[in-house]
């Protein structure tokens, strides 16, 4: 381990991980984007970095004559790998030279530039802890930049990319990702056909209104609910408080079967009524947990000057603490929303009648072997857009409602 | 008047107090009773079903069913009613068909377990065996158009009355479904994955999240953008999500594979979701990459509100980065981090979507969950499935006993 320490050390192991991965993510990059194949090589991405690891080490003060030299003798080392075991990425041979071309570009760009600054606080000679740590916390931000941005956006992009391609052209090389632009509005056409054929217009349409009526309903019996919990005084307070806790821990599949038993007695199944009375129930525990969070944490001041001027409770609820707790609400209604409209498991139990299907229902549908993956995808991505595109405009009030107090999954 | 010299505060409830207290009743009662009947009324028949011997065809009482025609002509022209049992196993007792004959139609001759007294026509049938099959005729003559009577007779459905047992209401318990969930190696397999599926789906969404948090804690361009983009996983719609991941790492025809062989990695594609140990693996790393955003949400709002004050007391005594974080940041994160263990573990058990999409339970990935489906609805055994969901919820009473235990000192619940 101390010989880590040391900078001519460090830096080419660093070099070495980080080029490797980097040839990696040129390859993952360059075959998703061309859909041709490339492969990265270990061992010549590994020597090729840790031939740059020691270049890029900072001078330690040595002449510049000096510095020079030591790093062409030591690019006798990827020179030979080169000759002997090829490049560190190497094209199947039906790749295109251009493609080759552009990924050997940006991986160069890729492995060099970044490495230059995670090797800047390192020294040539021993490292002191600081300098060994702080190069080290270099490497690994950076790698996890990559490392989390890759993992997050590649399922993401297969989804979007998928639902523009046709049957053929997905089995024939299921690494192709590029758009032929040539076909205009031609590419959207499993969106068409969903929207036509599979009545996906109106699945959008019902899941909007059950997640609103959802949202509502949660709201109108959370907010006393969460109130008399975090703001009164009664006898049971704490033993009511975790029976939110606990009936928030419920599995909905254990609930399920028998609601799913009573909703086929009762006649329930199978309309969206019985939905729009169940949904509210998954989300109640929920919003009172969240809101009982914010509610304690506003000033008991305001309220009291409220009593002490002669309003009641109600009238104090009414008109200062639910204005005050107004961007609580807008982000227990996001996240209540949200729960609502990605519901999958009691769309998916109750409802059997395609003509009163939720976009998550629909898209479940979707799933059989005489539908083509494209339309899976399309239907995939017609569910995630409106949901990010409302959590990235009001993402600030999403991410305080999330960490608001809760943390169910 | 007395209580006033006093200086102990007054033992009793007072009025003011009392108003309170009823005022917080009034406002929780809503949410008591709309709760108390979707999840206590459930929780309470899954625990009756679990002790019964049933099966999703029971769902439906046995009961009578009648279906009427006008067939014949002249002296043979007659009401046909043809009586089925709905169950193929139960007796239905006490059966009666009772039906109102249309104007223009006059009763001939009648079945001898009629009775027909003006218009309206009662038939006490008696017993009925399950399965079995009757016929009724009534001999009619017509007055007037046939086919418009025959309309008006076909349109006066028979009402049919009858007393079958019902399985769910009645007496009759059974342990049977426990043995069934019980029996031997397959619930030891079942609990195995479950338990594998769940702590390393805990542990995993926990570290992969401190990691992000670690990565995102410092001000910088585009950070918005990359927290944005971080927590996607968490935000879709899990059906959109884990089809995308079907179709990823599908053997035949998926991207990750063709990538795969491409890089050399291996030769022959890869069945990911369709292999014994390997199917674990994907739908436990599955887990963590959608639940990784939310560990590292909250784990980076607590490492925002820690002083910065004493990051710099460390700088200033020589502490290096590991230090800081080992020494300092890890002990101010322990709380979050177990209450974020705790409640993810709860709710990691509790998962069903997630599998039941990715494998639907092949391949070994079976957990507590998602065997509560298979029971009940891949098997059609109601009651193994209630069984194997009073398991589950055994279990989690388990869990929260612990998790309030814990709780109450963490965070002062």
């Amino acid at each position: 381990m101390g010989a880590l320490r040391i900078g001519y050390v460090a830096g080419p192991v660093i070099g070495a991980l980080w080029t490797f991965v980097m040839a990696i993510l040129a390859c993952v990059v360059f075959s998703f984007a061309s859909g041709e194949g490339l492969r990265p090589l270990m061992l010549p991405s590994l020597v090729m970095g840790a031939w740059l690891g020691f270049i890029w080490l900072p001078d330690g003060g040595r002449p510049r004559a000096q510095r020079i030299g030591w790093s062409v003798a030591v690019a006798v080392f990827p020179v030979l790998t080169f000759i002997f075991l090829g490049l560190a990425i190497e094209g199947a041979p039906e790749t295109s030279i251009t493609t080759q071309v552009i990924a050997w570009i940006f991986f160069a760009v890729a492995s060099a530039w970044p490495l230059e600054v995670m090797l800047r606080p390192l020294p040539f000679g021993r490292a002191t802890r600081h300098e060994f740590e702080d190069a080290v916390i270099r490497f690994l931000t950076s790698f996890g930049y990559v490392f989390f941005t890759a993992i997050v956006a590649i399922p993401f992009y297969v989804m979007v990319m998928t639902s523009l391609k046709n049957q053929s052209e997905l089995l024939q090389n299921p690494l192709d990702f590029s758009i032929d632009l040539s076909k205009g509005w031609g590419l959207f056409r499993s969106y068409s056909e969903l929207f036509l054929d599979f009545n996906f217009g109106s699945y959008l349409l019902t899941s909007f209104y059950i997640s609103v009526i959802t949202v509502v309903l949660t709201l109108l019996f959370s907010i006393p609910g969460a109130y008399a919990v975090a703001l009164l005084r009664f006898k049971g307070r704490q033993a009511f408080s975790r029976s939110i806790l606990l009936i928030y821990m419920v599995p909905m599949i254990v609930l399920a079967l028998p609601i799913y038993i009573v909703f086929s007695m009762t006649g329930l199944r199978n309309t969206i009524f019985g939905i729009v009375l169940i949904y509210p129930v998954t989300t109640i525990p929920v919003a009172l947990y969240m809101l009982q969070g914010y509610f304690r944490g506003l000033p008991a001041e305001v309220e009291e000057a409220g009593l002490m001027d002669g309003l009641n409770r109600l009238q104090v609820i009414w008109k200062i603490t639910l204005p005050l707790a107004l961007p609580a609400l807008a982000s227990v209604s996001l996240y209540v929303f949200m729960i609502a409209w990605n519901e999958f498991l009691l769309a998916f139990m109750l409802l059997d009648d395609p003509s009163k299907f939720t976009l998550t229902r629909g898209i479940a549908s979707l799933d059989s072997s005489e539908i083509p993956r494209q339309h899976l995808m399309a239907g995939a991505v017609i569910a995630t857009v409106p949901i990010m595109a409302l959590f990235l405009g009001l993402e600030r009030f999403m991410t305080k409602g999330l960490t608001a107090g809760s943390v169910k999954g | 008047m007395t209580d006033i010299q006093s200086s102990e505060p007054p033992k009793s409830t007072g009025p003011l107090e009392k108003r309170e207290a009823r005022l917080a009743w009034g406002l929780l009662f809503p949410t008591i009773a709309i709760v108390s009947m979707v999840v206590i009324l459930p929780l309470l028949a899954i625990f009756w079903i679990s002790f019964k011997p049933i099966g999703l065809a029971d769902l439906r009482p046995p009961a009578p069913v009648a279906r009427e025609a006008l067939r014949g002509d002249g002296d043979d022209l007659r009401i046909e009613y043809r009586i089925r049992n709905s169950s193929q196993s139960e007796v239905i007792r006490n059966v009666v068909l009772s039906d109102i004959l249309p104007a223009g139609v006059d009763v001939r001759e009648t079945d001898e377990r009629c009775v027909i007294s003006q218009s309206s026509l009662e038939c006490a049938l008696g017993e009925l065996e399950g399965g079995k099959r009757e016929r009724l005729s009534i001999f009619v003559t017509i007055a007037g158009d046939r086919d418009a009577a025959e309309e008006a007779i076909e349109n006066s459905e028979p009402r049919m009355e009858g007393s079958g047992r019902n399985i769910l209401t009645n007496s009759e318990f059974t342990l049977a479904n426990f043995a069934r969930v019980f029996n031997g190696e397959e619930f030891m397999g079942v609990l195995g994955v479950t338990l594998f599926y769940t702590i390393v789906g805990t542990v995993g969404a926990l570290v992969f999240g401190l990691f992000a948090a670690l990565l995102l804690n410092k001000e910088f361009r585009g950070q918005g953008v990359l927290r944005g983009l971080y927590l996607f996983p968490y935000v879709a719609p899990v059906i959109a999500v884990a089809f995308a991941w079907v179709i990823l790492f599908d053997p035949f025809s998926g991207s990750a594979n063709a990538l795969l062989v491409q890089m050399g990695v291996t030769e022959n594609t890869i069945n990911f979701f369709g292999e014994k140990p390997l199917a674990l693996i994907m739908v436990t790393v599955f887990e963590i990459w959608r639940y990784f955003p939310l560990s590292f949400l909250f784990i980076l709002a607590r490492m925002q509100s820690i002083d910065t004050d004493m990051y710099e007391a460390a700088d200033m005594d020589g502490a290096s980065p590991f230090q800081k974080f080992w020494y300092l940041s890890v002990p101010q994160l322990l709380g979050i981090l177990s209450v974020l263990f705790l409640l993810r573990f709860i709710w990691t058990f509790n998962k069903f979507d997630d599998i039941f999409l990715l494998t639907g339970g092949n391949a070994g990935t079976r957990t507590l969950t998602v065997n509560v489906y298979e029971q009940a609805f891949a098997v059609s055994n109601i009651g193994a499935g209630a069984a194997v969901a009073v398991v589950i919820f055994c279990c989690l009473l388990v869990f929260a006993i612990f998790f309030f235990r814990f709780m109450s000192q963490e965070e002062g619940l």
